[in-house]
């Protein structure tokens, strides 16, 4: 079969070539356009030549089969695959654009843009570790920006699909990718973490906020072998005036063995959107790096990473849910906020790397301005933190796993639901409206969420014998009525 | 064309039953059949008619060690299989017996072959374990893609173009490219006597245009299988170990 020639103005597949608008070491990026797909498109065509590193190849094959198989905002979409048989190439939509490559001239970046940066591509990695698939390439160079603001992930060339055959595993004796990014475990061989990607943006994020790549650059094996027992200097050495909050996310997402850091994406992203709730540690008030009998040990005593077995992505995130509890605060509702503790408990217990996030929702009049202070003077606001935080008590939950939130909105079901999407939330557990009256009139907060939620809701009731006994007036036929 | 391939059923009536029918729910056009369709399974009459037809409806098969052990007794097998295969032997019908010893060792369509096990030497029934063996037969053979079974454990190994092997247990229900830059070897997991601890029946499919290959398992009336070998004094662990896929 005839082989395609690539240039301006050839027709492939029915695409036609525009200009060449990236020569890269692996491929060659064209804009194509077809006359049937009206966004822009750009065609990724890889070098394969005589003597062109056979890296370049395998990691196409890694594309042609990881690429049409992600959805998203937060990647591009794939549009047709060329095979090797006549010319391989994928076609995939053009963000518009620059990479994020483009600001290391602006560095250091103020901490609250780099927060910002940080945040939007831990949304697009918890989306895309959800598809199964670990990035093992994030660096400035690999993301974008949609004009709606959020990160979209490109290259995938490096990447690992946990449910399908991954040709980089077995290829090449040395790691693949780029040195200054690639988290500790990948040079003992292990591709199917998706806490390496966590690494990677720890590194970009302290190297966005000092100017100072955390492993420095050297691209020998010796030298990035150093991160396997060599922390990095603290940012707050670097940076005087470095926030204690965002050392401690820094350096979580540094940790040499994948356990200590965040569990997930979603989780770290939970974190950096709630920077005012992060659990201090002792890391966030590190000065120095570690001693040097700590990085012998590290380095002698065998290997400063715990072996695991092989585990599944899948169900890796799955252990390690963002439960959210909707608290009701209103007097009265101690038998239904005692079921929903022993609904999270459960939970919990199940699930040891899950965190908590207990929600209330100081409702707003539609109308009038409200005051965030009631008549006595007390800030209302800090009132149902106070009750959130006693809520949560008796969990006796670390406080790295706990956050409260008091959302101020006319409208609870939608403040709850907009918190579910915004924080990645994968399990909603919500009491049941119990006043008939008050349901009919405002509708109920429990079943909107339930049909709405991006995630499974547990809908909570009182034990019945509690229910009867609070029920008073109620009239009797009321409970044989699903309350959602 | 959506190909569907079963391998190694092994006279299990429900398990392939289940299986064709789930296949055909997913459009199947055409039967591939990787052998060893006796053996093990207590209907095995019922298992061969049934190939018998759909070999004249146009399916393909090709033969298998317990399907050989039939017309030939010098096939070495364990105590267990070796008792099912005697029982089996005075179960078949003489058309069914000529059937299965007519069968061709390997069979080719486009760039694919079929093949009971590794295929370098069809005739010594090889397993498929590893990368290694794997190789072996892509080696041996032109082949784009081969199909086989007979080690009951579903794998697939893929060949680059410099001869680096991969090797991969396929993930039921999500379908895998064969990208056409390398070679590869589909090991089919079996209908009738899954040993990877799953205990649903397996089969595969693939789609010649697409050329993506979709491993699938379909839960089957195990229980009634088990009594039918127990019932036909079969040895009992012929039975046990359907529970369990071991």
């Amino acid at each position: 079969m005839a082989k395609f020639v690539v240039e301006p103005g050839a027709d492939i597949d029915g695409f036609t070539l525009g200009e060449c608008v990236h020569r890269g070491g692996m491929a060659t990026l064209w804009s194509v356009s077809r006359d049937d797909i009206a966004v822009p498109l750009l065609m990724k065509i890889p070098r394969v030549s005589e003597g062109e590193d056979p890296a370049a190849i395998v990691s196409f094959e890694m594309e042609q089969m990881i690429l049409p198989k992600l959805k998203g905002s937060h990647v591009p979409h794939c549009y047709a695959a060329g095979d090797f048989a006549r010319q391989a190439y994928v076609v995939i939509e053009r963000v518009p654009g620059e990479t994020l490559y483009r600001r290391l001239g602006d560095l250091p970046l103020p901490y609250e843009e780099a927060r910002v940066i940080a945040l939007k591509i831990a949304d697009a990695l918890s989306d895309l570790h959800r598809h199964n698939v670990i990035h093992h390439d994030i660096k400035p160079s690999s993301i974008m920006f949609r004009p709606s603001g959020e990160a979209v992930l490109i290259d995938f060339g490096l990447s690992h699909h946990n449910q399908l055959p991954d040709l980089l595993q077995e290829e090449f004796r040395v790691p693949y990718g780029t040195a200054p990014y690639m988290a500790p475990e990948r040079l003992l061989g292990v591709r199917d973490d998706p806490r390496s990607d966590l690494f990677s943006l720890g590194v970009l994020l302290y190297f966005f906020t000092t100017g100072v790549r955390p492993f420095g650059e050297s691209e020998t094996m010796a030298g990035m072998r150093r991160r396997l027992w060599r922390d990095p200097y603290p940012p707050c050495q670097l940076e005087s005036d470095y926030p204690p909050w965002l050392q401690e996310i820094v350096l979580r997402c540094l940790e040499i063995d994948p356990v200590w850091r965040y569990p997930t994406a979603s989780q770290l992203a939970f974190e950096l959107s709630h920077p005012d709730q992060i659990k201090l540690t002792a890391r966030s008030e590190r000065l120095k790096r570690d001693p040097l009998s700590t990085v012998w040990r590290r380095r002698f005593n065998g290997n400063p990473i715990q072996e695991r077995g092989k585990s599944a992505v899948a169900a890796q995130l799955a252990a390690s849910p963002i439960v959210a509890v909707a608290i009701d605060v209103a007097e009265g509702s101690n038998e239904l906020n005692d079921a929903l503790r022993v609904t999270a408990e459960r939970l919990l217990k199940t699930s040891p790397s899950a965190r908590l996030a207990c929600l209330n929702v100081l409702k707003l009049a539609r109308v009038a301005i409200d005051r965030t202070l009631d008549e006595e003077g007390n800030n209302k606001h800090v009132g149902r933190l106070v009750t959130l935080k006693h809520w949560a008590a008796p969990l006796k939950l670390d406080e790295s796993r706990l956050t409260t939130h008091v959302l101020e909105s006319v409208d609870p079901a939608g403040a709850i639901l907009a918190f579910a999407e915004a924080n990645h939330v994968d399990h909603i557990v919500i009491g049941a409206r119990q006043s008939s009256l008050v349901r009919t009139l405002l509708g109920s907060t429990s079943a909107k969420v339930a049909t709405e939620a991006p995630c499974t809701v547990t809908v909570v009731r009182p034990p019945r014998q509690a229910t009867e006994a609070s029920k008073g007036e109620e009239p009797p036929d009321d409970r044989s009525l699903p309350a959602i | 064309m959506r190909l569907a391939f079963f391998a190694d059923i092994h006279a299990n009536r429900q398990a392939f039953t289940a299986c064709l029918d789930a296949a055909r729910a997913r459009g199947a056009e055409r039967f591939i059949f990787l052998g060893d369709y006796v053996g093990y399974g207590a209907d095995p009459e019922w298992t061969v008619e049934t190939v018998m037809g759909l070999v004249e409806q146009g399916a393909l098969a090709v033969r298998g060690n317990h399907d050989n052990a039939i017309g030939s007794s010098a096939e070495s097998m364990n105590a267990e299989a070796q008792a099912a295969i005697e029982w089996t032997r005075g179960r078949l019908s003489a058309p069914e017996r000529k059937f299965l010893s007519e069968l061709p060792l390997t069979r080719e369509e486009d760039d694919r072959l079929y093949v009971h096990s590794e295929a370098s030497q069809a005739a010594k029934w090889r397993y498929v374990r590893s990368a290694a063996d794997a190789g072996r037969s892509l080696i041996a053979t032109e082949a784009h893609v081969t199909f086989c079974g007979h080690i009951h454990r579903p794998a697939l190994y893929s060949m680059s173009a410099t001869g680096k092997m991969t090797s991969f247990v396929p993930i039921s229900g999500v379908g895998v490219q064969l990208l056409s830059g390398r070679r590869w070897l589909a090991v089919l997991g079996s209908v009738g006597q899954p040993r990877d601890g799953d205990p649903a029946a397996a089969f595969a499919m693939f789609d010649t245009v697409s050329r993506e290959i979709t491993l699938c398992r379909v839960p089957y009336d195990v229980d009634t299988a088990a009594q039918r070998i127990r019932d036909n004094g079969l040895p009992p662990m012929l039975a046990d170990r359907l529970f369990v896929g071991r």
